[in-house]
């Protein structure tokens, strides 16, 4: 039984890995974004169990911009993909453009909350 | 070649003429929201209504003239004397930002108006405002028409004139346009799946943190429409889109507002929006993975990921539980929780439940608030059904919360009110599509001409099955008709074989003398919702209640202004830092109109505070004084409205008092009050009452007014008529003796009578006999 879920789970990494290869590079790289956002986010917090959460402030605003960009790069993502029929007429400058000005709002109130 | 250009010609056409049309129609719309709420002004005078809007007033006053900086720094040192109050941290900066705002523009076009006025009109300016934005709303789910009906209603209900009249200056009346804006850019983004409207609905959302505590209500249903969404497998992109940056971006931008600060992320109001979140990302993850692998890798990859996250989450979620269950209250602020249970704040917080504006409605004033809407809104209900799409289930979960947050407390109503109106937009202008298109079917053939809209025809898919039963044009089916006249006429038989050959599809369509009285019938619906929305506005809602009129005998007008007399006499005669107690209703105005430092005021957020003066209110006169003299009080104020039979007076909040007082001083015993469970004030009334501080400086010399004593309001002559006051002078009694204010005496200089070894602080040898007494008596 363990090694059929084993052997199930090798099958499944591979494909994974071999759909994942199929995705065009402008999509990587923004999923490369993601990650580095929310791996930014986990030492943020890690850090926060360290040291402790003062000043509180702080710690909320760093940590919700590391998410607020990764979501927003998601929704880039999400939009810029070809694959997705519901945006297909809507071009990726617009898109691209969507995202600049959510980041700018988003880091507007960061710095405010920054303290 | 030239007719289908002519073709789009006319319908461009048409469509440029329905677009005129609609903006002139939103503009009267916007009028009329405008000047219903204007009756307490032609009635009484361009004044700041009740008590709350007084506060604001103050607020914006002081931010007028000192600037936004002092605004957001302010400490009030006179109100809660001694405590004070941090204004800055305490209170919801939108109404007083936005009315700010307005006279900063206004002033700097050298428009001189006051700031008075500024507050007077903001109201129904944003009443305007919170009308085309529904219009807006529901074009979004239903179409232009409902829109323009939806709007149309909202300018006109009574809930919403209740606390948006002109004078009104409380939070609701920037908040409820808030409120719909911000739901309109979600169902827009919903729509549309743009990120640039996610953005404008996260500020949206923040002008509503800004502006009330009532924000909770959005966090919360946004996130259960999500989780409706996902549930009913209608997730989708746009889904994610519309939802996630808006969690994130609106938590800072509330975390923002120094009101809520910390609150945004740490109380369990907001729970909700985060488990949400996480709940959607893994439903998108699992999309996703859905779309890359194969279907029977999907199989393995679901089994794998069950087994081991499962364990995971449990964990996870244990540690949740046992953080929130560590709090008494599970996270949640008193007025929230009194919301879920509406039973918990008459067992623990009297105060939430003293205000009457916090008791359940009755089912009166269901129709007095929301009329006619209050039959129309099941059959939005069933509209929105047919068909069922995202912003429609929205709406639909929008009026089933705010029915029941109604239910819960008569000042929610006005949540309501918006909800009640898209719904019977929606059905209405359903209905009226419906019979329109029966009459503009049948009028060709009515008229015997042959040109037959066929794009009208062809629209067969939505009808509202509210309606008595649909008709089909077909041979095959003989359905029994259930019309009001059961006759058909000649020409519709003749017409009809040569109709079905032009007609493919199966037509929803009512006969024509059915459809031509319907609308009738709906017409005159309106009209009635017009004329009770006019009556409601004049006559209930506009009063106010700083000034009362009455009507004399020979048809005159009889005003009573004892509020202001008393505040003009306090500020006039009174040095700047006397401090006035009275009981906690009159504090705003107090502060704003006298300008004089008091004990308690309506934020009420001190409960002991509060407990304090209630207590002295009802204890007797020395043990009164004491506790003022500790408080550094000068006068007393107190509403009486025995002589003119005004019911709202502090002997009618008496038992409040002593609830309150006996909360926090176990002395105060409410039995002690009472004859046989109630509180009376004539001869059968208990000697703690007729004794205590609240009788005695409502009811001195009250007997030199007619003789006997009677109390117009309690409808019965009073207990003690003759008794001087030892400890409290009176200064000075208005006009209708509705407002009555004591000075309290200082202590004698001397003491006179028994010998009575005097308790010093400094020396303890040489206090040698005590008496039975240990506190000083400066009047024996």
């Amino acid at each position: 039984m363990a090694r059929s879920t084993s052997k199930d789970a090798q099958a499944l990494f591979n494909s994974l890995r071999s759909a994942y290869a199929a995705t065009p590079t402008s999509l990587k790289i923004i999923d490369l974004y993601v990650g580095f956002a929310v791996f930014t986010a986990l030492i943020q917090v890690v850090y926060m169990a360290i040291v402790g959460s003062f000043p509180f402030n702080s710690f909320l605003s760093g940590v919700l911009s590391c998410v607020g960009t990764a979501v927003l790069a998601v929704c880039l993502r999400i939009q810029v993909n070809k694959e997705n029929k519901e945006f297909k007429d809507l071009p990726p400058e617009r898109a691209f453009a969507d995202f600049v000005l959510c980041n700018l709002v988003l880091h507007l109130v960061i710095m405010n909350f920054l303290g | 070649m030239a007719d289908p250009e002519n073709a789009m010609g006319a319908t461009t056409l048409r469509y440029a003429f329905g677009n005129v049309l609609s903006f002139f129609i939103l503009l009267l719309i916007g009028v009329l929201a405008f000047s219903i709420r204007l009756f307490s002004v032609i009635k009484y005078e361009s004044v700041i209504h009740e008590f709350d809007p007084y506060f604001n007033y103050r607020v914006t006053q002081f931010l007028t003239k000192n600037g936004i900086y002092d605004f957001w720094n302010w400490f009030d040192d006179r109100t809660w004397y001694p405590l004070g109050r941090v204004i800055g941290g305490t209170v919801y900066p939108g109404l007083t930002l936005t009315a700010g705002t307005l006279w900063w523009i206004l002033n700097s076009l050298n428009v001189p108006l006051s700031v008075e006025t500024v507050c007077v009109f903001t109201a129904p300016i944003f009443s305007a405002f919170a009308s085309w934005a529904t219009y807006l709303l529901t074009k979004e789910v239903k179409g232009a028409g409902a829109g323009l009906t939806a709007a149309a209603l909202l300018a006109m209900v009574p809930s919403y004139i209740s606390r948006s009249v002109a004078g009104s200056y409380d939070n609701e009346a920037v908040a409820i346009f808030a409120l719909i804006f911000t739901f309109y850019l979600y169902i827009k983004t919903l729509n549309t799946g743009s990120l640039f409207y996610a953005t404008l609905n996260a500020l949206a959302y923040f002008y509503m943190v800004c502006s009330w505590g009532g924000y909770t209500f959005i966090i919360n249903l946004i996130p259960m429409h999500v989780l409706l969404c996902i549930v009913t497998g209608r997730y989708s992109s746009r889904l994610y889109i519309a939802y996630a940056p808006f969690v994130v971006l609106g938590t800072l931008l509330a975390a923002l507002v120094p009101v809520v600060g910390f609150n945004a992320v740490m109380t369990s109001e907001h729970f909700a929006s985060f488990l949400v979140f996480i709940i959607i990302h893994v439903v998108a993850f699992v999309y996703y993975i859905k779309g890359i692998l194969s279907p029977k890798m999907f199989k393995v990859a679901v089994m794998l990921v069950i087994s081991v996250g499962l364990a995971v989450c449990c964990a996870v979620m244990a540690i949740l539980i046992a953080l929130v269950a560590s709090s008494p209250t599970k996270g949640w602020s008193g007025r929230s929780l009194s919301l879920l249970d509406p039973t918990y704040a008459s067992k623990y917080i009297p105060i939430i439940a003293s205000v009457s504006e916090h008791q359940p409605p009755t089912w009166p004033s269901y129709f007095m608030d929301i009329n006619v809407l209050a039959f129309l809104v099941p059959a939005g209900i069933i509209a929105c059904f047919l068909p069922l799409s995202d912003a429609s289930s929205f709406v639909v979960l929008y009026i089933v919360t705010s029915v029941y947050f109604s239910g819960v407390m008569v000042r929610l109503m006005l949540v309501l009110a918006p909800a009640a109106c898209i719904m019977s937009g929606i059905a209405l202008s359903e209905a009226f599509h419906v019979f329109t298109r029966s009459i503009k079917f049948q009028l060709p053939g009515l008229l015997g001409s042959s040109q037959v809209d066929s794009g009208d025809a062809s629209s067969s898919t939505v009808v509202a099955q509210n309606d008595a039963g649909k008709v089909e044009k077909t041979e095959d089916t003989a359905k029994e008709r259930p019309s009001k006249k059961n006759k058909k006429k000649e020409k519709e038989i003749v017409d009809k074989p040569s109709l079905k050959t032009k007609i493919e599809k199966r037509l929803l369509v009512l006969p024509l003398e059915a459809s031509i009285f319907a609308i009738l019938l709906l017409v005159l619906l309106g009209a009635f919702y017009v004329v009770h929305c006019v009556w409601a506005a004049a006559e209930a809602y506009s009063a106010p209640s700083i000034v009362l009129t009455s009507h004399s005998p020979d048809g005159g007008l009889h005003v009573f202004d004892d509020f202001r007399e008393a505040y003009a006499w306090l500020s006039h005669n009174t040095e700047v830092d006397d401090k006035v107690a009275s009981w906690w209703d009159y504090g705003y105005q107090t502060t704003a109109m006298a300008n004089r430092t008091v004990i308690v005021d309506n934020n009420t957020w001190n409960n002991t505070h509060i407990a304090t003066v209630g207590t002295a209110m009802s204890s007797p006169e020395k043990a009164a004084w004491e506790i003022f003299n500790s408080l550094d009080v000068k006068y007393v104020l107190v509403v009486f409205g025995g002589l003119v039979g005004y019911p709202s007076d502090d002997i009618n909040k008496f038992l409040w008092m002593v609830r309150i007082g006996g909360g926090v001083f176990p002395h105060i015993k409410e039995p002690d009050y009472l004859r046989d469970g109630h509180y009376r004030i004539d001869s059968q009334a208990t000697p703690t009452m007729l004794n205590c501080l609240m009788y005695k400086l409502s009811y001195y010399r009250f007997v030199e007014t007619d003789g006997k004593g009677f109390d117009r309001v309690r409808r019965t002559e009073i207990g003690k008529k003759h008794f001087k006051l030892t400890h409290f002078e009176e200064v000075f009694t208005t006009h209708h003796w509705m407002v009555r204010i004591y000075k309290l005496k200082p202590p004698k200089n001397r003491i006179r009578g028994k010998a009575k070894k005097l308790k010093s602080k400094t020396s303890t040898t040489t206090s040698t006999k005590r008496s039975g007494a240990n506190k000083r008596n400066p009047w024996h």
